[in-house]
C-alpha cells in the first residue's frame, strides 16, 4: 500500500463497503417490518391503536425499505464494484459516489419518517412526497454520472454484459421516476398527480411494472452476470445469448404494465396488448435464467460444497418460477381469478425473496470477505444454515399464499345457482385465510432469522479483517495479452 | 406521415433491428470477441494466482 506505483489506480472500494453494510442493515429492518405487518393481519391489536403503526402506513414502509433501501443499496454497491473491476479503472468521481451513498441513505431515512406519519402520494411503490422525489432525482443523476462516467474512462475495449444490464436499469429508472412523479404541489407535504383518471393509472403501472422489470430484474441480472461466473469460476454459459437476452428484455418489458389494470377503465385493446407482451416476456426471462444456471454445466458438484453458489443458483430457479407464473397471471382469464388476492402477493414475494434477496445475499457473501481482505466469511457453515432458513421461509410463504389466493378468488366469484347472489361474504374469505397468513408469518420469521445470522457473520468477518486496498494498472489500453490466453 | 402510420413503421423497424441484433450476436465473426469478453472477468485472478489458471482453461469451452 505504501509502495504505490504511480501508474496504478486505486479502486474506490469504500463506497462499495458502505453500501454492502447498509444492504444488510436495511434488509433486516425492511423484512422485520414485513413480518410485523404479516402479524398484524392475524392479530390486528398489534397496531396498539397508534396511527403510526397501522397496517396502511407500515405496508408502504415495508415495500420502500425492501425495494429502495435493501435492493437499491445492493444494486448501487455492486454496480460500483463491477463497473470498476470490469472496466479496470476507478470510479469517475469519488465525491459524487459519496454523494450517491449519503444522498440515498437520506432518502431512505426521510421515507422512514414520512411514511408512518401518513404523508403519501398514494401511488404504489412511489409513495414518497414531492420534496423527497426531487432529492431522489438529484441522487439518481449523480448515480448516472458516476456509472456512465466510469464506463467512458474504461481501460478495456469491450463493455462487459453486466454493465449493460446495470446501465439499462439506471437510465430507465430515471425516466420512470421523473415521469411518474410529475405532480402539482399544494403544500410542502401534499401534492396531486399531474395526470387524471385512467391515464394516471396507466402512467402509474407503466412505472410500477417497469420498476419490477428494470430495478428488480435488469439490475439484479447485472449482478447475476458477474457474481455467478465469478463464484462458479467459469465464464457465462453463452455470452451471445446474454447479448440477445439484454436487447430482448429491455425492448419487451416496457409494454407489460397494463396487465395490472385488467378489467378496469383502461381501454380493452391496451389491456390485451399488455397481456400479449407479458406472455412474450417469458421467452427472454427464461433465456436469461437458463444462461445463468447452465454456467454451472459440467461443474454441478460445486453446488454440494459451496453454499454461496447455492444461493445464486437457487435464486435463478425462483427467477424462472416467478417469470413463468407472471406471464400466466397476466392472461386475462387467469387474472380474473388471481387479481386482488394473496396469489399476487405470493407471486411478488417469490420474485422478491426468492430471486432478488437470494441473488443479493449470495453476492454479498462473495463480496464481503473481498472488501475486508479476507479469503472467506467468518463462518461458512452459517452461510449454509442461512441458505436453508431462507429457502424454507420462502417456500412456506409462497405456498401458503398460493393456497389462500386461489381460495379467495374462488370464494369471491362463487354465486348461488338459484338467485345469483354471492355465496360468501368478504369477511368469510378473510376468516378462511387466517391459517395461511399464520404460515406466511412463520415463513417471514425464518427469513429474518437468516438475515440476523448473516449480520453476525458479516460483523465477525469485518472485525477480523481490514479494508481492502486494491490497485489496477492504469496503462492497459490494449486487451491483447488476455486475447491470446482465451483464444 | 400520420401518427398511426409512423407507429406501424416503428414497430416493424424495431422488429427488424432485433432480428439484426440476434443475427449479429450469433454470427461467426463475433465468437472470438465474445469468448474474450466472457473470460475478461477472470483477468485479475490470472495475474494474482498462477495455480488456479489451469483449471480455468479447461472449463472454457462450455458453449
Amino acid at each position: 500500500m505504501s509502495q504505490t506505483n504511480p501508474l496504478q489506480i486505486e479502486y474506490n472500494l469504500k463506497v462499495v463497503r458502505q453500501f454492502a453494510i447498509m444492504t444488510v442493515i436495511w434488509g433486516i429492518i425492511g423484512m422485520t417490518v414485513g413480518v410485523f405487518i404479516a402479524a398484524q393481519l392475524i392479530w390486528p391489536e398489534l397496531n396498539f391503536d397508534t396511527p403510526w403503526l397501522t397496517y396502511s402506513r407500515l405496508r408502504p414502509l415495508h415495500t420502500n425499505a425492501v425495494i429502495f433501501a435493501f435492493g437499491t443499496s445492493a444494486l448501487m454497491g455492486t454496480s460500483f464494484y463491477i463497473v470498476q473491476k470490469t472496466c479496470k479503472t476507478a470510479l469517475f468521481s469519488d465525491k459524487l459516489a459519496s454523494f450517491v451513498f449519503w444522498g440515498w441513505q437520506t432518502v431512505i431515512v426521510l421515507a422512514v419518517i414520512t411514511l408512518p406519519m401518513g404523508l403519501t402520494s398514494s401511488k404504489e411503490y412511489a409513495e414518497l412526497e414531492w420534496p423527497i422525489d426531487i432529492l431522489i432525482a438529484l441522487v439518481w443523476v449523480a448515480y448516472i454520472i458516476v456509472f456512465f462516467g466510469t464506463l467512458v474512462k474504461r481501460n478495456t475495449s469491450h463493455i462487459y454484459v453486466a454493465n449493460w444490464f446495470y446501465g439499462g436499469f439506471i437510465v430507465t429508472i430515471a425516466v420512470l421516476h421523473i415521469v411518474n412523479s410529475m405532480v402539482v404541489p399544494v403544500s410542502f407535504t401534499k401534492s396531486y398527480s399531474l395526470y387524471a383518471g385512467s391515464v394516471d393509472a396507466m402512467v402509474q403501472w407503466w412505472y410500477g411494472h417497469n420498476a419490477v422489470g428494470f430495478l428488480l430484474t435488469a439490475g439484479f441480472l447485472g449482478m447475476m452476470y458477474y457474481f455467478v461466473p465469478k463464484q462458479a469460476e467459469r465464464p457465462v454459459y453463452s455470452y451471445r445469448l446474454s447479448v440477445v437476452h439484454f436487447w430482448a428484455l429491455i425492448s419487451l418489458y416496457i409494454w407489460a404494465g397494463p396487465h395490472h389494470l385488467h378489467y378496469t377503465a383502461l381501454p380493452d385493446w391496451a389491456q390485451s396488448l399488455g397481456m400479449v407482451m407479458s406472455v412474450i416476456l417469458f421467452v427472454p426471462s427464461w433465456g436469461g435464467m437458463i444462461n445463468g444456471i447452465m454456467t454451472l454445466s459440467g461443474a454441478w458438484h460445486k453446488l454440494k460444497t459451496d453454499p454461496i453458489l447455492r444461493f445464486l443458483i437457487v435464486s435463478l430457479s425462483f427467477y424462472g418460477m416467478s417469470t413463468f407464473e407472471g406471464p400466466m397471471m397476466a392472461i386475462k382469464s387467469v387474472n380474473a381469478l388471481s387479481h386482488y388476492t394473496d396469489w399476487t402477493v405470493g407471486h411478488v414475494h417469490s420474485g422478491a425473496l426468492g430471486w432478488v434477496a437470494m441473488i443479493t445475499i449470495g453476492s454479498l457473501y462473495y463480496l464481503i470477505p473481498r472488501l475486508w481482505s479476507q479469503t472467506q466469511m467468518h463462518n461458512v457453515r452459517w452461510i449454509n444454515i442461512h441458505f436453508w432458513l431462507h429457502t424454507i421461509g420462502v417456500v412456506l410463504y409462497i405456498v401458503a399464499l398460493w393456497i389462500s389466493g386461489v381460495m379467495q378468488g374462488l370464494m369471491w366469484r362463487a354465486v348461488n345457482a338459484t338467485d345469483g347472489t354471492l355465496t360468501y361474504s368478504f369477511v368469510e374469505s378473510v376468516v378462511a385465510s387466517y391459517p395461511f397468513w399464520f404460515i406466511r408469518f412463520v415463513g417471514g420469521l425464518f427469513i429474518v432469522a437468516g438475515m440476523i445470522l448473516m449480520a453476525v457473520n458479516v460483523y465477525r468477518t469485518v472485525r477480523a479483517g481490514k479494508p481492502t486496498v486494491e490497485h489496477v494498472e492504469a496503462v492497459e489500453h490494449t486487451p491483447a495479452p488476455t486475447a491470446t490466453q482465451s483464444a | 406521415m400520420d401518427y398511426i402510420t409512423w407507429r406501424s413503421f416503428y414497430t416493424v423497424l424495431v422488429f427488424v433491428l432485433f432480428i439484426g441484433v440476434v443475427w449479429w450476436a450469433f454470427s461467426k465473426g463475433q465468437k472470438k470477441r465474445f469468448d474474450e469478453a466472457a473470460n475478461s472477468i477472470f483477468d485479475e485472478d490470472k495475474k494474482s494466482s498462477v495455480t488456479k489458471d489451469t483449471t480455468k482453461q479447461e472449463s472454457k469451452n462450455n458453449e
